[in-house]
């Protein structure tokens, strides 16, 4: 199964978070590996999206979504840093 | 902080496609305008939903092509097995009517002004978001000394080979490699092999200059360039890459 990486679900996270989140900052809960969240190995074929961190490969975060209801579980990551100001977009 | 977290938050707009041109025999280029888009910055992307009769739904990611301030533009390469793309590169008109939800991305974006050299690989249609980059730093008459190296299989693949060649010849420090890894015309005097160490310490720059690196193509392609980018002693910390693939451009 092809892997991606974060930014694939970039949508994705900001419909969920509300904010642009690719830069958002996690750490592995198994390795410690500290990284954005765009680092992400991401696959996306799989019944939902499973992301693993780039370091060791532990799952990272689970999204399942369906037309009613959104599943997360991101136990994996052992803390998650969103900035409050994401760079603004500059001009049309 | 409630109101502006609405206000941020991302939501579905309708694009009328006002324009459309084929780039290649596989992708065409989409130009969208959308009422009540924020703006977008260099190297981001944008959701796409098409909605079938019945109400099934597709979504797909593409790059923006175009640079902020222009009309808003995607290029999208057809894929065999995809579900959205050959829809937007066969069946999609002027005056039609699309989903898409955007800008997103903050990782792999590129801003001028930076004092460090900027070096973007691009492989096949990961092109595109390099080159809003590229058409980004020429309207804005940013001077970054800048080195694209572009994977290609073809030369009939090569994606904006016209516009590549005229803004290189601007002679204000954009430099374009492009190398043809599967076929390449009678006379061809680029490069003709893959992306490896061995091309990369030729074309890219030294690491004792610290260059800006963004990466963009298959996963595979990605992998490649980039390792060789780190064999050579650059500091994977400078590297920014995106992997796109079926799931994520079909």
């Amino acid at each position: 199964m092809e892997r991606l990486d974060g930014n694939a679900i970039g949508g994705v996270l900001a419909e969920i978070f509300g904010t642009e989140m690719t830069v958002a900052v996690g750490v592995c809960g198994s390795c410690g590996t500290t990284g954005q969240m765009a680092e992400m190995h991401v696959y996306v074929r799989a019944p939902g999206i499973v992301a693993r961190c780039p370091g060791c490969e532990s799952v990272l975060v689970k999204i399942v979504q369906s037309e009613r209801r959104t599943w997360l579980d991101f136990s994996g990551l052992r803390t998650m840093q969103i900035d409050a100001t994401p760079p603004p977009a500059a001009g049309r | 902080m409630a109101g502006a977290a609405v206000l941020g938050r991302l939501t579905w707009l309708v694009a009328k496609v006002v324009g459309v041109a084929a780039e290649t025999a596989r992708v065409r280029t989409i130009v969208l305008d959308v009422p009540g888009w924020p703006g977008h910055r260099a190297g981001q992307h944008l959701d796409v939903r098409l909605t079938a009769e019945d109400g099934y739904q597709a979504q797909r990611s593409y790059s923006i092509a175009s640079p902020p301030g222009e009309p808003l533009s995607i290029t999208v390469e057809e894929l065999d097995d995809g579900e959205v793309s050959p829809y937007l590169t066969r069946e999609l008109r002027e005056g039609d009517e699309i989903e898409v939800r955007g800008p997103i991305g903050g990782y792999f974006v590129w801003e001028p002004g930076g004092k460090d050299p900027l070096l973007l690989v691009a492989g096949g249609s990961g092109i595109v978001p390099l080159m809003a980059m590229v058409r980004h730093r020429a309207a804005t008459g940013d001077r970054t000394p800048t080195r694209l190296v572009y994977s290609s299989r073809r030369i009939d693949e090569v994606l904006y080979a016209g516009e590549l060649e005229e803004l290189e010849s601007r002679g204000d420090g954009l430099e374009v490699a492009v190398t043809l890894t599967r076929e390449q015309p009678p006379g061809w005097n680029g490069y003709a092999r893959r992306v490896d160490t061995e091309l990369m310490r030729e074309v890219a720059w030294a690491p004792e200059q610290h260059p800006a690196v963004f990466i963009c193509g298959s996963t595979g392609f990605v992998e490649a360039a980039a390792g060789a980018l780190v064999a050579l002693g650059h500091d994977p910390l400078g590297i920014k890459t995106e992997r796109f693939g079926a799931t994520g451009g079909g």
